[in-house]
This record gives structure tokens, sequence and C-alpha cells, in this order.
């Protein structure tokens, strides 16, 4: 009987029942929960209040969401090229045998490990309006002082800039393990033909290349669209919510604003688009395992 | 092109690398730096990168009137306690999916694949009512609970045991040891990269974490080092000084055990690449 319940191996439940109640009961439940709570009201005291879908309704013409929504666009439109671009040339620079190569991989890798909460708080005093180095340097220079992360114009610009330099460190780090896998007789063979270095470069390298660039691309927006820690640690949204990005948005309206039911729906609509895109990376590379 | 050029004693490559590392490294060197330099040597114009003398001003400051103490000690008892149980239970159900067949494997691994993919803004709102219900809210336990197996961390134990040869573990069967017994004898052993693979991410992913403890701490003696350091900056805005100290303390222990296992950290980050 128990047999026929449990499958052949009844003791396996045993192996896997600690991690499923953790799944299943903070992962799983959550995801439904989160559904209902999107068609209601909720202010997570009073018990929720059904609504059908005024809460999907209101998003809809609701000018904080567009503008968290735009200046999470900039960021991601900034960030994702960017952080490849850079990473992939720093990484093509660092495979090569040299001296030095070992110092310069940890300076480059090093922001990426620390935490992004001390990274904004570092930066948060490097670009201080009035204290910080960076104007220090610039007046140095006999340059206009900026305002950095106290001018509304420039704040989001300035967060871009201290994204890049702490996350760097992960398409670097995966460019070089792609790297080490290009076929060396690929190389030898395209220089036995004589193929100048950017010859080499475009037709055999980059071609390589693409299946781990889609990865990134996907894994870059996901962190990007995803933003928190940079901005709570630098700016707190401001100045005047020029840098309110959507997830401090969800945060805001749901554990400051107590509206938890619309963060929900939000929140709910943010992660369908990014399940869209993940799906779209699977079928991309289920596509591309059959072809290759 | 280098051919035209005429030959530098040394690779050009230094060229570009050297300064573009130099930057990179600089906001860590200065955040070192300003840490043993007074108030008012930070505020000084023209900026100086070298303390004057040895400050300790804002050290006093972290160790004497702060809650870092405390904030240290309640990230190392969040990160340890949850690299340990995920070490336990990914091991144990990641074996499951790789080696045995039970009914309703397959729905459970795809559950798990699906939880991979779901931000974490969709399930935090439940996830603090579900730790309010339980009484947790503003505890320790809420930031070790939700933790304290990751679906990444399933998959990655899962992937690893199904590309271990069976025969090892055949033979070790045969002579009449249990499944738990094959596991902890025999493949836990070989497991050893993924392990330190599983324990590195875990480490630095809750040693970093900042949203959920801003969610499900209220009270300052509970902070992680991350919130704590927040909230210790709101608070001295014009001490710099200190708070550069309790930076420096908030990022040496990831960036010590980086430095001295970057093999694991590096390999960890590419294998979390598997995933896509």
């Amino acid at each position: 009987m128990a047999q026929r319940l449990l499958g052949e191996n009844p003791s396996a439940w045993a192996f896997v029942l600690p991690a499923m109640v953790v799944i299943v009961g903070l992962a799983i439940v959550p995801i439904g929960w989160s559904l209902f709570l999107s068609f209601n009201s909720a202010d997570l005291i009073k018990p929720a209040e059904w609504v059908g879908f005024a809460n999907y309704e209101a998003l809809k013409d609701d000018p904080g969401l567009r503008d968290a929504i735009e200046h999470t666009i900039i960021y991601t439109g900034l960030f994702v090229p960017i952080s490849i671009g850079l990473g992939l040339f720093l990484a093509m620079a660092l495979n090569r045998q040299m001296r030095f190569i070992g110092i310069y991989r940890t300076a480059l890798l090093a922001p990426f490990i620390a935490s992004v909460a001390a990274q904004g708080v570092l930066f948060s005093f490097i670009f201080d309006e009035r204290f910080g180095v960076a104007n220090a340097a610039l007046a140095e220079l006999h340059l206009q002082t900026q305002g950095f992360l106290g001018d509304p114009g420039q704040a989001l610009y300035v967060i871009v800039l201290i994204g890049i330099w702490g996350g760097i460190g992960f398409p670097l780090v995966i460019y070089l393990a792609a790297l080490q896998d290009v076929p060396r007789e690929l190389l030898d063979a395209a220089s036995v033909d004589g193929a100048r270095r950017w010859a080499q470069l475009r037709h055999v390298i980059l071609p390589q290349l693409v299946p781990v660039t889609v990865f990134l691309v996907v894994w870059q927006t996901l962190l990007s669209l995803q933003l928190f820690d940079l901005v709570y640690a630098t700016t707190r949204g401001g100045p005047l919510d020029s840098t309110v990005v959507i997830v401090y948005y969800v945060y805001n309206q749901a554990f400051q604003l107590f509206n938890a039911g619309y963060a929900a729906a939000v929140a709910y609509v943010v992660a369908l688009f990014l399940l869209i895109l993940v799906g779209a990376q699977l079928v991309y590379s289920r596509f591309r395992a059959r072809h290759a | 092109m280098s051919r035209r050029l005429p030959r530098l004693p040394f690779n050009p490559w230094h060229l570009v690398l050297a300064p573009v590392a130099f930057v990179f490294a600089l906001p860590l060197l200065w955040m070192v730096l300003s840490s043993f330099m007074s108030n008012a040597q930070i505020n000084q114009f023209p900026p100086t990168i070298i303390p004057d003398s040895l400050h300790l001003d804002g050290w006093r400051t972290v160790f004497g009137d702060s809650q870092f103490p405390r904030w240290f000690l309640n990230s190392t008892i969040v990160a340890s306690v949850t690299v340990i149980s995920n070490l336990a239970f990914c091991s144990l159900a990641g074996y499951a999916f790789a080696r045995l067949r039970f009914r309703g494997s397959t729905l459970f691994f795809l559950l798990i694949l699906l939880t991979l993919i779901i931000p974490f803004q969709l399930t935090m709102i439940p996830t603090f009512i579900v730790m309010d219900k339980l009484g947790l809210v503003d505890t320790l336990a809420a930031l070790i609970v939700p933790a304290l197996v990751t679906p990444l961390g399933v998959f990655l134990m899962r992937q690893f045991f199904m590309n271990l040869p069976k025969e090892v573990e055949e033979a070790a069967r045969i002579d009449g040891c249990s499944r738990l017994g094959v596991l902890w004898h025999v493949a836990l052993p070989l497991a050893k990269p993924a392990l330190s693979t599983l324990a590195a991410l875990t480490f630095l992913l809750m040693w970093n974490d900042l949203l959920w403890p801003l969610i499900a701490i209220s009270s300052d003696e509970n902070s992680t080092l991350p919130l704590g350091l927040t909230t210790f900056q709101g608070q001295h805005t014009q001490d710099f000084s200190a708070v550069m100290a309790g930076n420096v303390i908030t990022v040496t222990p990831v960036l010590i055990a980086f430095l001295l296992a970057q093999k694991t950290f590096i390999q960890s980050l590419t294998s979390s690449a598997v995933k896509g």
C-alpha cells in the first residue's frame, strides 16, 4: 500500500521532504498567494478585501509607476550593453599569458564580491555633492563641480556608473570561462589561413560566444529589472523620485504605504514580463542545441 | 599593427589593463584609507589619498557606540546556519532527484525549476505575511528560515550527481550500504567541488543581502551588516571615517574569503550560468 502510494523508493521522500517543505511553503505558496493578494485590497494588517481587477485597472494610469518603469528601462538600456561590452573587452584583454594578470583580474572582480549596500554607501560619499572626492577632483582640475547623486537629472546615471563598477565581474568571469572553451584548433586553423587579428576575432571567436552572450543579455536584464539595493543605499529613490525603480516602487507600496494588494499586482505584471524573457532564452538555447 | 610601432619592453596590454584595474580598485582602497583619516582630513581640500597620520576615531566610534559588533555576529549567524543547512538539505534533495525514482519526483523538480525563475519581489509580500503569522518578524529566524534550502542549491547538486558515474555507488550498494550510507560515504566525498560552490554562493548571497533584511527586520539589534550599515549611514551623514570603518567591516570578510578561495568563487559564478 505504502509502496503504491510513494513509488518504488518510499525512503526517497525522507531525502526531499525538508527541501520541499521550505520550497513549497516559502516559494510555491507565496506565488499563488501573491496572485490572490493582487485581487485584494490588503494593508498587511486588516484582513484582505476582494476588489477584483481594480488593482490592475489602477496600475494602467499610475504616473508614479510609469516613472518607475521609465527609470528601470533607462538603467537597463545602459547597464546591459555597457556591462556586457566592457566585460567582453576586458575578458579578451585578460585572456593571455602575461605578468600581473592575476592582480588585474582580482581588482576587476573584487567590487562584484562586495555587498551592493556597501558599494552604495561608499559611492554616496565619493559622489557627495559638498564633501565627496569626485567633486574635489573636478575642482582641482578647474572643472565645474557636479550635483551627482543630489541632482535629479544625474542621479540615475551615477547609479548606472556604480552598477557597472560593481557588476562588471560577472560578465567578465563568464566570458573568461567561455573564451577558454574556444577550441584551440579553430584559432590555429584561422592563423594558418593567414587571418588577421581582427578577422580572427570577428569570424572565429565572436560566433563561438553567441550563446553565452544571449545568456548574459537575459541575466543582466533580469538583474537590472530587479535593481533595488543600490538605489536604497545611495538615494532611497530621490532626489524628487528621480531614481525610483520598479522594485523600489513595489517595496515602497507594500511596506511603506501598506498597499500590499496593489504592490502584488505590480509585481505580478513585472514577473510575467520576466518569465516571457526567460522563456524566450530557453526556447533559443533549445533551438540552438538542436541545430548545433 | 604592432609591427609598425617601436617594440615596447613590455606587453602593450599593460597600458590598457593597469589603468582600468587601478580605477576599479581605487574606490575600495579609498574606503580602507579614509577609515583611518580624521573627518577634517576627508573634507580637506584638495583631497588627500594617504592619511596624514593614523586616526582611529572612526574605528573607535564603530566599536564603541555602534551596534557593528552585534551586526557582525548576526550576519555570521545567518550566513553560517544557512550555509550548513543548504549543504545538508540540498545534497539530500539533489541526490534523490538525480538517483532515486519516487512518486512526484518529476512534479517536484518542475516546481523547483519554476521557483528558480520567479523574481523575489513577487514572493516577498506573502513571505513577510508567513513570517508574521509564525511570529518570526524581527528575529534572525525570519532571515534564516526562507533561505534554509534554496532551489538553486537543489538544482546545482542534482546536476552534479547526475554527472557522477553510477558504478562506484553500485559497488557500495552491493556491499550492503543504505542509500544514506552511499550518499555520505561515497557520493559526498566526490562532491567536494559542488559543495564548495554551493557554500560560496550561499555565503555570498546571505552576507550581502539587503532587501529581505530591510523588510523582515525592524530593530537595530537584529540587523545584519548591510542593513545596519545603511541605517548607520543615515544617522551619521557627516561622520565619514566611522561610516567607512563600518563599510570595511561589512566588506572585508567576503573579500578575504574571495582572495583565499578565488578559484571556488569564480567556479560558483560560472556554474550559476549553467542555470540558463
